[in-house]
């Protein structure tokens, strides 16, 4: 089986968000970025998924060369081979677009993304991915198996889950619960250097979006301690004052 | 050109995030003078259809084709896709539901449109423009994002636009569609419903447990609050890690962003990542031991005492409250 796994690089979960330029860019300065959670996760589990020579994880990243460190971890973690499509993405359609374009070319069996990158986070690429590949396409998904050329996969919905099979080849795109993290050994760091990495120049594509500002959450007034014993207070404050029940 | 409103259901019925969109999409009518035609799939009864007249549709698209009974993403954006095209609307909306956020790019790629996921604003039109409010960072900001395509799809986040009431009636027409063969190729095998409570993305008020709750047998207490004040309940990421409740309460950067009315986190330090899930909350009430905890600094209303102390006594000022 031949997994494609989608990564990108992300802020790590502890920054602090600020922009600068009149609030029309992120803030990278002393931002430490990392591999996106979710992606971690779905890179585990295709790891696990081709186990025992069952098949090869290629990790593809649409980004310039500062996430190459990102790249060789998920090669240390255990990915057979990396694409690094060579363009600082746009957006979610242009990273879907280079995506789409290399996997025409490549054929995979499973394509696994995040259920969503936590930066610009949109949770759109799986599905863009889908459309522009006309394969089935499942987010937020909990538990995913596959059996010859069909994959069980647990979809969250609201108050509960859904469970569906699809046949091959499919989108994933995969939360907590469907694998443990993997920790990178010191073979797989040692191996990382040496795994094949290639640099493939972007398609164009047309934009349908631009980001015009960003903001961060309007700040909260001071907040109002009340004692233990006067819960009957705060009761009557959410009643009256914040007006909440 | 009317603005397409896809109006997913639960069983047969429409939620209360439904009201909403429908609302949103009928503002972005008026912006534009036009109409709003609602698109239904599955099976919904007359009058539950008509109910979404009630919202500002003017004319109801109502799908029951026997292969579309139970939700098929790639089927379901085709016939959004054909619907929009036979409208000829250029603004499709749907709710940022866990079932719209797997639409909305699909049908995004089949109009050649820009997509606004996570909506949380009307769109700005000024300067010629058409730019929208989006969530960002996972919670911990927001974008303003200008489509620059010429059709769009607008993914509106639960809980952000009032539900507003302006009493018209909506003509419900059947529309008939010739649905693909492989279209279908993932396939609904169960539906495990794991409660029949509110569920918290829908939940206007949410009650949440960190691991100041020392463990899983300690969870009554925060459910009984939240049975009381007809909320969900929540936790923070070593809770469901730990095990002590599902994945599915996990609250923050990395689980559920929530929007309620009103959040209550108890035994909860506030690490970044916690609440970059919740600061769209309304009002934020904190229960900490720790005078110290962070959580303090974002909260409306706090009480520093332990917990096993004061939720007891607020539940029972609760149940004198709403006696
Ligand atoms: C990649 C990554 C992603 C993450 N994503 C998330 C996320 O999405 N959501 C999330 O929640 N966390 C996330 N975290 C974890 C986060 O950093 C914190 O560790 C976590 O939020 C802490 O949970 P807590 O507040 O329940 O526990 P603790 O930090 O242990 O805090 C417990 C609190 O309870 C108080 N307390 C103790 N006993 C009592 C008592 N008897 N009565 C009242 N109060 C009491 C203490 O004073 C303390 O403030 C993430 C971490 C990483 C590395
Ligand atoms: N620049 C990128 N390069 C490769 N994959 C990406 C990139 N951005 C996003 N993805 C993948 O798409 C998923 C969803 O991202 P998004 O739609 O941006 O929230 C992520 O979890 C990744 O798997």
């Amino acid at each position: 089986m031949k997994i494609l796994v989608c990564i990108s690089n992300v802020p790590d979960t502890t920054t602090k968000i600020t922009f600068t330029n009149n609030n029309t860019q992120f803030n990278t300065n002393g931002v430490q970025f990392i591999l996106n959670p979710y992606d971690e996760i779905a890179l585990a589990r295709a790891i696990e998924l081709t186990d025992g020579g069952k098949g090869t994880v290629t990790v593809i990243n649409v980004g310039d060369i500062s996430t190459e460190p990102t790249i060789r971890k998920a090669l240390a973690i255990g990915a057979t081979d990396a694409v690094r499509v060579n363009a600082v993405p746009h957006d979610a359609w242009f990273v879907a677009k280079q995506i789409a374009e290399y996997a025409k070319t490549n054929g995979f069996d499973l394509i696994l993304t995040g259920r969503e990158s936590i930066d610009y986070n949109g949770s759109k690429v799986a599905g863009m991915l889908g459309e522009l590949l006309d394969q089935p396409s499942v987010s937020i998904i909990k538990k995913l198996d596959i059996d010859g050329t069909t994959g069980t996969v647990e979809r969250e919905i609201e108050g509960g889950k859904e469970v569906l099979t699809i046949s091959l080849p499919f989108i994933a795109g995969t939360a907590e619960g469907v694998a443990e993290l993997k920790i990178p050994n010191m073979r797989g760091i040692m191996s990382a250097r040496t795994k094949p990495l290639q640099v493939i120049e972007a398609v164009e594509v047309p934009s349908t979006s631009e980001v015009i500002s960003f903001e961060t959450p309007a700040p909260r007034g001071a907040v109002t301690l009340i004692s233990a014993d006067e819960t009957a207070k705060l009761v009557d404050l959410l009643h009256t004052e914040a007006k909440v029940i | 050109m009317p603005i397409l409103v896809y109006t997913e259901n639960a069983a047969g019925k429409f939620k209360k995030s439904i009201f909403e969109v429908v609302s949103y999409a009928k503002a972005i009518a008026d912006q534009q003078q036009t109409t709003v035609t609602a698109l239904s799939i599955g099976d919904v009864s007359a009058d539950e259809l008509a109910t979404l007249g009630k919202y500002g549709a003017d004319k109801v698209l109502n799908v029951s084709n026997d292969k579309l009974k139970t939700f098929v993403n790639q089927a379901y954006a085709s016939v959004i896709a054909e619907a929009a095209n036979k409208e000829g609307a250029d603004i499709v909306v749907l709710s940022n539901s866990f079932s719209g956020r797997g639409l909305a790019p699909r049908v995004g790629v089949k109009l050649d449109a820009g997509v606004a996921d996570g909506a949380v604003s009307l769109p700005d039109l000024s300067d010629g423009k058409f730019s929208i409010k989006k969530t960002a960072f996972s919670g911990k900001a927001f974008a303003n994002v200008e489509l620059t395509s010429a059709k769009k799809v607008i993914a509106l986040t639960v809980n952000s636009y009032k539900v507003v009431e302006n009493g018209g009636t909506a003509k419900v027409e059947d529309f008939t569609v010739d649905v693909k063969e492989s279209d279908f190729r993932a396939m609904l095998k169960e539906i495990v419903q794991s409660t029949d409570k509110i569920s918290l993305p829908d939940a206007e008020i949410v009650v949440s447990g960190g691991r100041g709750l020392k463990g899983p047998e300690n969870w009554g207490m925060i459910e009984e609050l939240a049975t009381l004040l007809g909320g969900a309940t929540a936790c923070s990421k070593p809770v469901s890690d730990a095990g002590w409740r599902p994945h599915s309460e996990h609250v923050g950067q990395t689980g559920i962003a929530v929007s309620p009315n009103l959040y209550i986190a108890i035994g909860i330090s506030g690490a970044i990542q916690h609440l970059a899930g919740i600061s769209r909350s309304k009002v934020i009430v904190v229960i900490n031991k720790d005078p110290e905890a962070p959580f303090f600094k974002v909260a409306d209303y706090g009480i520093v005492g332990d917990a096993f102390d004061v939720v007891p006594k607020l539940i029972a000022a609760v149940k004198e409250f709403k006696a």
